[in-house]
């Protein structure tokens, strides 16, 4: 050949030089756990969701809800959305409004009447469901995917349970309850509404498998010296009896209503109580406000209508229209004391008690094999089957936090047991990933949004208002999510990597060519989400 | 996704070239820069866009200096355009033949772009440089300023920030590294000549980096381009902090972002709510001796004037801005 002068090698380029063998770290795609799905109840892929509203995939984002519960419209409403108190955006200019989100891709469904589609292939098993709360119906349209036949046994004449018969129609209208029942209905599941189990050994008879969440309906009774004439309500039976009457109001609560508990039945039933036409609703609890375990999004939405919080104070008497509070205080090592002899007397036309419920729990008594704990709640093991082989438990009647969302996701882990057990296999682990906390975000990557803030209540009605987004708003409010701890393609990685050691493919799939990768963490350290980790070669 | 990140999956309309599946990578792999080096990042972004904006009809003129040691080790090159190297102070007087020599031959579509780094372009070459602005030759001169002579070893160049230890202004007992009071602005000698375009750049930021090279490459006459690239191993912070540390010293006004065209500053990049410069200086070894236990406040306060004065001069607070 005939080279140049003073030239002996043949000319090159640099990719003969394989520079990946310098790195101590290579950088990998990982998928962390964001933050909102790790506090969500009911388990929901709420990041995943999000991802596909950004792109206007309202359908495919709706299916992805669905995949972990079956109630959107429903939670959109009465979930207490723990999410957005751990959504890493809520540290930089304020959390994502997923509650509102999921509300208004839940009613798209609707309005839309999209149905699931994907229901596994038959088993051939039987598994009787024992209620029609939430609990249950999602352990029935979770058996159902999994191909199982599921029946559903209800004591009360319309399903719901709790969604029904606990939230107040402000907060819950019912069409979003009944359309998203008759959704999961439609599935094949067979409901008998009205129908109470007497016998559970007897079930087990004709079912392979049977799913108990009855719920906690039975109002807890305190100590107070009663006398007089005097109103005086549960908070659980006032709203039964306003549903069975499909909301006429047939109750003579009088102007001053005082409500006991700190709960957030508590201030639904204060909230009710202004709505039924009491003038001045007071809550007594005994704690401080703080200490309320009522959610803090419903304290402040309570305050707002005008409903007054007397904290520290027990209800002691109550005399006709006079009730006596005693004064509480805590002692130095922290102790509720009632304060001495330091008490007051206000008038008072009612008294509602919202201080918590106990489980009916007549049909598991003398049951061979059941058990009922200390605390007055059914005992399931880790994969939430009782004491008796084949019947399982979960929601209100057993140990758990007692909002609809825990009871959905009872629902979920149960119907993957039973499935498990039906099938005679292990119950797959969950398997722990990492998750993306604040720190792995990238924040220089985010222009700061003013958050989505709507009012949800206007007047003292029992209608909802109807705040659902519009398409565009849906579109633009996830468009806020970090997308933490999941690649959303931004292409940080490829456009800054000084060593071309990302490849980009023609449809956007990133691949990292460790051919070349020097392992500088570049890459790693500019993801804004944090879905690039650096993993040690040396081993 | 409303983010600033170089590309988007939602819209494809603000994507940078960088993001692009089918770029260039004018640098490819396998050089042999450090890990994590910003200059080499930048020569690419900056070819890349002079590449797609010409349809591929450029040269490039190369000074001494890492970009050309790392990227040329006979007999392999890492690049992927017409590439030559001469000198460490010529740079700009062979761009100028070049540029010459294709008029001459009746290519006048392809342009020229000359690069080298802060010590060629400041000290060695800034002579040729100076010439090239005073004819108004038809090149693109970008400097990559990685603030000092990175390749034989991090000694200084009068592009070192005042109180950088160099390996030749090692603070000692009453020094406290490169002197105040030295150095030299070249962006503002470059609009001094009153040349078509000047203007700065950011590795930190990479769209204005390609928005100002796509102009820049289709102008005609002297054109310079100045861009910001820390340096892992010169300045002492972990390679992973590179993009960081140029996007630190932007937003605390170390660095501006500004243009300017025939002398005349017509825009620059806001900074919103300055960041102090201790930030910024704090993470490099090259600066730790200010904050240790000889620590001298005075210092970072001199430094932190710089940031304030810039942001003024350059009007950062964005009354000049171009968003
Ligand atoms: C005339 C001459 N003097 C000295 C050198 C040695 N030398 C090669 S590169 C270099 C420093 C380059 O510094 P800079 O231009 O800032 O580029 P960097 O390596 O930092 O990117 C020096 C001094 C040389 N090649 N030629
Ligand atoms: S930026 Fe490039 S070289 Fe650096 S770790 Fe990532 S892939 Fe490797
Ligand atoms: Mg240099």
């Amino acid at each position: 050949m005939n080279k140049p002068f003073a030239t002996v090698l043949e000319s090159a380029t640099s990719l003969q030089n394989k520079t990946g063998s310098w790195k101590t770290v290579r950088p990998e795609y990982v998928n962390r756990l964001p933050p909102c799905n790790v506090t969500c109840p009911a388990g929901e892929n709420i990041q995943q969701w999000l991802s596909l509203a950004q792109e206007g995939k309202f359908f495919e984002a709706w299916k992805v809800v669905m995949q972990n519960n079956p109630f959107p419209a429903v939670m959109g409403r009465a979930c207490y959305h723990t999410c957005e108190q751990t959504c890493n955006r809520g540290r930089f200019d304020g959390a994502v409004n997923i509650n509102l989100l999921e509300r208004s891709i839940g009613d798209l469904a609707i309005t839309n009447n999209w149905e699931i589609e994907e229901i596994g292939t038959a088993t051939g098993k039987k598994v009787l469901v024992i209620g029609a709360g939430p609990s249950c119906l999602s352990a029935a349209y979770f058996l159902r995917k999994y191909g199982h036949e599921v029946t559903v046994y209800e004591r009360h004449l319309e399903p719901g349970g709790m969604m029904r018969y606990g939230v107040p129609p402000y907060r819950l209208p019912r069409w979003v309850i009944n359309a998203e029942i008759r959704r999961i209905i439609n599935t094949g599941v067979k409901l008998y509404c009205n129908k109470r189990v007497q016998n559970i050994k007897n079930e087990m008879r004709n079912f392979d498998a049977i799913y108990i969440a009855t719920g906690a309906h039975v109002p807890a009774k305190i100590d107070v010296e009663i006398s007089g004439k005097t109103n005086i309500f549960d908070a659980i039976d006032l709203f039964k009896k306003l549903e069975d009457s499909r909301g006429e109001n047939t109750f003579e609560l009088g102007k001053k209503v005082l409500v006991y508990g700190g709960g957030n039945t508590a201030i639904d039933a204060a909230r009710t109580a202004l709505r039924l036409g009491a003038e001045n609703v007071k809550i007594i609890y005994r704690r401080t406000l703080e200490k309320m375990p009522a959610h803090d999004t419903e304290i402040q939405e309570a305050l707002q209508e005008g409903i007054e919080v007397l904290c520290l104070r027990c209800i002691s008497m109550i005399d006709g229209k006079k009730i006596l509070l005693d004064k509480m205080d805590y002692d130095a090592e922290n102790n509720l004391l009632s304060k001495n002899g330091d008490s007051e007397v206000i008038a008072a036309d009612s008294v509602i008690f919202a201080v918590g419920q106990f489980i009916d729990s007549d049909l598991f008594r003398n049951v061979e094999g059941l058990v009922i704990s200390e605390k007055e709640l059914l005992e399931v093991d880790k994969n939430m089957m009782t004491g008796l082989r084949g019947v399982f438990a979960g929601g209100d009647v057993t140990p758990g936090k007692r909002t609809i969302t825990d009871a959905i996701g009872h629902g979920k882990k149960s119907a993957k047991c039973i499935d498990a057990y039906l099938r005679g296999i292990e119950v797959a682990p969950n398997v722990k990933t990492e998750v993306a906390n604040f720190k792995k975000i990238n924040t220089s990557y985010f222009k700061k949004i003013e958050p989505l803030k709507v009012k949800k209540f206007d007047d003292l009605s029992f209608e909802e208002k109807d705040i659902s987004l519009p398409k565009e708003k849906i579109i633009s409010e996830a468009r806020r999510c970090f997308s933490c701890g999941n690649c959303f393609h931004c292409d940080n990685c490829y456009g800054y990597c000084p060593d071309n050691a990302i490849g980009k493919s023609r449809d956007g799939t990133l691949t990292f060519n460790y051919e070349y990768c020097k392992g500088c963490g570049i890459c790693s350290c500019e993801c804004p989400c944090g879905a690039i980790k650096m993993v040690s070669q040396i081993d | 996704m409303t983010s600033l990140t170089i590309g988007n999956r939602l819209d494809d309309q603000d994507a940078a070239e960088q993001s692009k599946y089918d770029r260039h990578n004018s640098l490819t792999s396998g050089h042999r820069a450090c890990q994590g080096c910003g200059e080499a990042l930048a020569a690419r972004c900056v070819i890349d866009a002079a590449h797609r904006v010409t349809g591929g009809n450029i040269a490039v003129v190369n000074a001494t200096g890492c970009l050309e040691v790392f990227s040329c080790v006979y007999p392999e090159n890492s690049w992927r355009v017409p590439w030559l190297h001469s000198l460490f102070g010529n740079t700009a007087a062979v761009a100028t033949g070049v540029a010459s020599a294709f008029a001459l031959a009746g290519s006048k579509d392809t342009r020229v772009i000359a690069q080298g780094g802060d010590g060629s372009t400041f000290d060695i070459g800034l002579g040729c440089l100076s010439g090239m602005f005073d004819r108004n030759d038809d090149v693109l001169y970008v400097c990559y300023d990685n603030q000092a002579y990175m390749n034989t070893g991090v000694q200084r160049s009068s592009a070192t920030p005042v109180f950088a230890r160099t390996a030749t202004t090692l603070p000692t007992k009453g020094y406290m590294g490169n002197s105040i009071g030295t150095g030299k602005n070249v962006p503002a000698i470059a609009m001094a000549h009153g040349i078509p375009y000047v203007a700065t750049a950011s590795i930190a930021n990479i769209r204005d980096l390609e928005e100002k090279i796509s102009k820049a490459i289709l102008l005609r006459g002297s054109r310079y381009v100045h861009v910001h690239v820390p340096c892992p191993l010169g300045w002492g912070y972990p390679p992973s902090e590179t993009i960081r540390m140029a996007r630190m010293a932007v937003e605390c006004g170390l660095f501006p972002l500004f243009e300017a065209e025939n002398g005349v500053l017509v825009g620059s990049t806001p900074v919103d709510n300055p960041k102090p410069v201790d930030d910024y200086l704090r993470i490099q070894r090259r600066f730790a001796h200010l904050f240790g236990k000889n620590a001298s406040p005075d210092s970072i306060e001199a430094l932190q004037q710089i940031a304030s004065r810039n942001i003024e001069k350059y009007r950062l607070s964005g009354e000049l801005s171009h968003e």
